[in-house]
């Protein structure tokens, strides 16, 4: 049998369960009296050893089974989490996606999980490494119940018992799978996970770990307490490929006592006493439907497994970088055809047109998406990382994060996670102050780190502010003089601000105690040289006692914006109009020059006005010859500043491309576009007039 | 006997210059350029070639020698070095010829003007011609640029 088809599926959908494992968890410690989320994580846990048996990881499978055995005693009420429970669970996970990890690499996803294993097995049995809380003790042996044979034990005997009371069926199910089905276990799965969406499995027999590493012939049954009718569950069963067979019996209370006296010949007895309902798929009516489905149901089995069912395929980036570049072709072609379209001007040349046009919008957009993922992808493990910091340095945090659903480049998404990762250790290790200190400031004991994202002009900002210490820079000077990154005559002249940005410089940190979270040296310069390769910037905001925050300013990279064509004498600009405010125009009278910079009233605001044409030179020219100006008036942030043009051209989807490496960057100019007419045209950049 | 290589002729007033083929992608006529501001006098600008933006520079200007008006015969060469392409303006490009390595002489100092540093030697064509054969990666070097423009300002 070939795995390698279902390899990359259990991988993905590994990773989804340990993903929401890990938030359950999160979840679960914020309310640990909310049992629903226990019954959440019991179910990804349970799904994650049925791949994982059934893929023949068996020391994964091993771990979550012992997982599983300690969360339902939980999701029963017979153990109440706490801390220490917390931590091995975490760990728990933490050695699941180690192996994961490894399969991915080609491993396979063999680890020592005795210790784990170990601990796991001594909170199952009630011992609690330091006497501090209570552990209810386990009644009624339920997680221990599976290893018994056929007959049902007192506890279950008595909850069948009960739920029939109240009114629910009780059924006993045989199914038989058929003799040339490949993945007994997934199958015998689907029936399972069938049957628990309308009731519960009491008892199975072989037991449920036993089916799930296809240890069994060929058949199973099972106690199963649902609303439903016996012929209904039958159909529902039927209705999976690849079984034989399904007989369903309904038990009532009488049938029941006496299975209860006499278990080990219940089965039999159950079958000639009540009424059978029997039938075997029609496996000669249309076998070729059969096989059709069968392959189907195949295919569609290990997905069945994932929580979430979206269907998704991975694609190289290479791929969507190419797709991206022919896009961008046809974009220029687009816009070229518009322009003949309309100096043509037959009627049905511009309808196509405008059609195409239509199209190539819808598509572009698409394309874009394709390559747009939301920062959560990177923010998502997070939480979980600061909580364990926070743990082992003794501090009380809470990670406060917002705009997740900020969408970013895929290729800036993948780089940005060591940076973010290094920034709030940082925050966690440096920032936010022990309890005992912030108790002394008076401040809260839970320290808060707020995790933003955000979208401003054509960048996404991400900042991490906690309101922690804050920055000493006298010490930061003082350190950077010792170390010789500044002489001590530059340090006297440097302000705060500035001798924040000191933290950036290579081979800087502050860290008295070199700590095991942060403060080995490879510091900010690391973080600030790899957002200045991701085109990025990162700014330090301190204020001594009140915190700290960095921020991180990003480029969406988008390849295709839109932008405002402008006109310089006989050259044409391009502004992305993500940053522009408004357009208009002033008259003469209304420019005033303070300290010899043009300012203009805007909205009640005095605004810098600079010209474009003197500051790119511009040969054929001149604003000040004339008596109306037009202005385009951008934002960066807060701030404002008038542009004068002379003519706006209109607005158009443009294609960045990059002005090759040859040449220097040029200040104001951030790439090049292809304009409809063949020429290029330059993009300007808004941001770097604005200071 | 050391191995032939094919070599681009083209020409700036009355020198004639080598290129090896394989660093030529295409030659172009000349096309409309976008002056890009603030930088260099001798980067004319940048064109757009099939899709791609490139930077064209005036090899007359980066060679200190004065630029002259763009004539019919005025021909765009575009090379890839380092990864970086770029466009040459030059008076013109009409001849490839097949050279014997062993012919390329190294330079002496000087050669019409060009400082030998940019050069890989002079190759000697029959009994008239000389071949001034460019050091590509020098002539684009940047660091070269910035002292250059030090001097100049």
């Amino acid at each position: 049998m070939d795995m390698n088809q279902y390899l990359s599926m259990f991988i993905d959908e590994s990773n989804d369960h340990l993903q929401s494992l890990n938030e359950s968890m999160m979840g679960l410690e914020a309310n640990p009296d909310d049992l629903s989320i226990v019954q959440v994580i019991f179910r990804s846990a349970h799904t994650l050893k049925g791949m994982a048996a059934t893929m023949g990881f068996e020391d994964l499978a091993s771990l979550t089974h012992q997982m599983e055995n300690v969360l339902d005693l939980v999701r029963n009420n017979k153990l109440r989490m706490q801390d220490f429970i917390f931590d091995t669970l975490f760990k728990s996970i933490d050695a699941l996606e180690s192996m994961v990890e490894d399969i991915m690499g080609g491993g396979d996803g063999k680890a020592d999980v005795s210790a784990i294993v170990t601990s796991l097995q001594a909170i199952v049995r009630g011992e609690i490494p330091n006497a501090g809380g209570t552990v209810a003790e386990v009644s009624k042996p339920v997680a221990k119940a599976s290893d018994a044979p056929v007959f049902l034990d007192e506890f279950q005997f008595s909850v069948l018992e009960q739920s029939m009371q109240e009114g629910h069926n009780v059924i006993y199910v045989e199914v038989t799978i058929r003799k040339d089905c490949q993945l007994k276990a997934v199958r015998a799965y689907m029936v399972f996970d069938l049957l628990e969406r309308s009731g519960e499995v009491i008892k199975s027999f072989p037991s449920v770990q036993d089916i799930e590493q296809e240890k069994f012939d060929q058949s199973f049954s099972l106690y199963y307490i649902t609303q439903k009718g016996a012929s209904e569950i039958q159909a529902m069963i039927l209705n999976l490929s690849e079984i034989e067979k399904v007989t369903s019996v309904g038990l009532d209370q009488e049938s029941l006592r006496q299975l209860g006296q006499d278990s080990v010949a219940a089965t039999a007895e159950v079958l000639t006493t009540a009424p059978v309902i029997s039938s075997v798929s029609d496996s000669s009516a249309g076998s070729s439907n059969m096989s059709a489905a069968r392959e189907e149901g195949g295919k569609a089995a290990p997905a069945k497994t994932g929580g979430a069912p979206s269907r998704t395929i991975r694609v190289d980036i290479e791929r969507l970088d190419v797709l991206m570049n022919l896009f961008s072709e046809l974009l220029i072609d687009r816009v070229r055809l518009e322009q003949l379209a309309s100096e043509v001007q037959n009627g049905d040349l511009t309808e196509t047109v405008e059609h195409m046009s239509r199209v190539s919008g819808d598509l572009q957009n698409i394309v874009m998406k394709l390559r747009m993922v939301p920062v959560d992808t990177v923010f998502n493990r997070f939480p979980r990382m600061v909580r364990d910091l926070a743990k082992s340095l003794d501090k009380k945090i809470d990670l406060v994060v917002t705009g997740a659903e900020t969408e970013l480049d895929r290729t800036v998404i993948d780089e940005i996670g060591d940076p973010l990762v290094h920034l709030l250790r940082n925050a966690v290790d440096h920032g936010i102050e022990s309890v005992s200190d912030r108790i002394a400031a008076g401040k809260p004991e839970m320290g808060t780190i707020n995790l933003r994202a955000f979208h401003s002009g054509n960048h996404v900002f991400i900042e991490i502010e906690e309101d922690g210490a804050g920055i000493d820079s006298q010490k930061v000077l003082k350190s950077a003089v010792k170390k010789g990154v500044i002489t001590q005559e530059q340090a006297a002249t440097m302000n705060d601000e500035e001798a924040h940005q000191m933290l950036f410089a290579a081979g800087f940190s502050t860290a008295e105690v070199i700590s095991d979270v942060s403060g080995r040296g490879v510091g900010l310069d690391v973080v600030k040289s790899k957002i200045s390769s991701l085109g990025g910037n990162v700014t330090i905001y301190s204020t001594l006692g009140k915190g700290t925050n960095f921020s991180v300013q990003l480029p969406l990279t988008l390849s295709i914006i839109a932008a405002m064509l402008i006109r310089l004498g006989s050259e044409k600009y391009a502004i992305p109009l993500s940053s522009i405010v408004e357009t208009g125009i002033v008259k003469k009278a209304q420019i005033r020059t303070i300290h010899g910079n043009k300012m203009l009233e805007f909205r009640n605001k005095n605004i810098p006005l600079l010209s474009l044409s003197r500051i790119f030179s511009v040969p054929d020219y001149d604003e000040s010859d004339e008596e109306e100006t037009e202005i385009v008036v951008v934002r960066k942030g807060e701030r404002l500043v008038a542009m004068a043009v002379q003519d706006f051209i209109g607005q158009n989807e443009i294609v960045i491309k990059n002005l090759g490496k040859y040449l220097p960057d040029i200040q104001g100019i951030s790439g090049a576009t292809i304009l409809g007419d063949g020429q290029v045209a330059l993009i300007i950049d808004p941001n770097a007039f604005i200071k | 006997m050391a191995e032939d290589i094919k070599v681009i002729v083209f020409k700036l007033g009355s020198e004639e210059y080598g290129i090896e083929v394989e660093k030529v992608q295409t030659i172009e006529r000349m096309m409309p350029i976008t002056r890009v501001p603030k930088t260099y006098s001798f980067i004319k600008g940048v064109i757009n070639l099939r899709g791609v933006v490139i930077p064209v520079i005036d090899l007359r200007g980066r060679f200190g020698i004065e630029e002259g008006e763009h004539t019919d015969q005025t021909r765009v060469i575009i090379v890839s070095v380092n990864d970086m392409e770029v466009g040459f303006i030059v008076d013109s490009a009409n001849d490839v010829i097949d050279l014997n390595r062993d012919s390329i002489d190294t330079p002496p100092d000087v050669v019409g003007g060009i400082k030998a540093k940019y050069l890989d030697g002079v190759a000697k064509i029959g009994e008239e011609r000389l071949l001034i054969m460019l050091n590509l990666s020098e002539v684009l070097n940047k660091g070269e640029i910035v002292h250059l423009e030090s001097l100049e300002g």
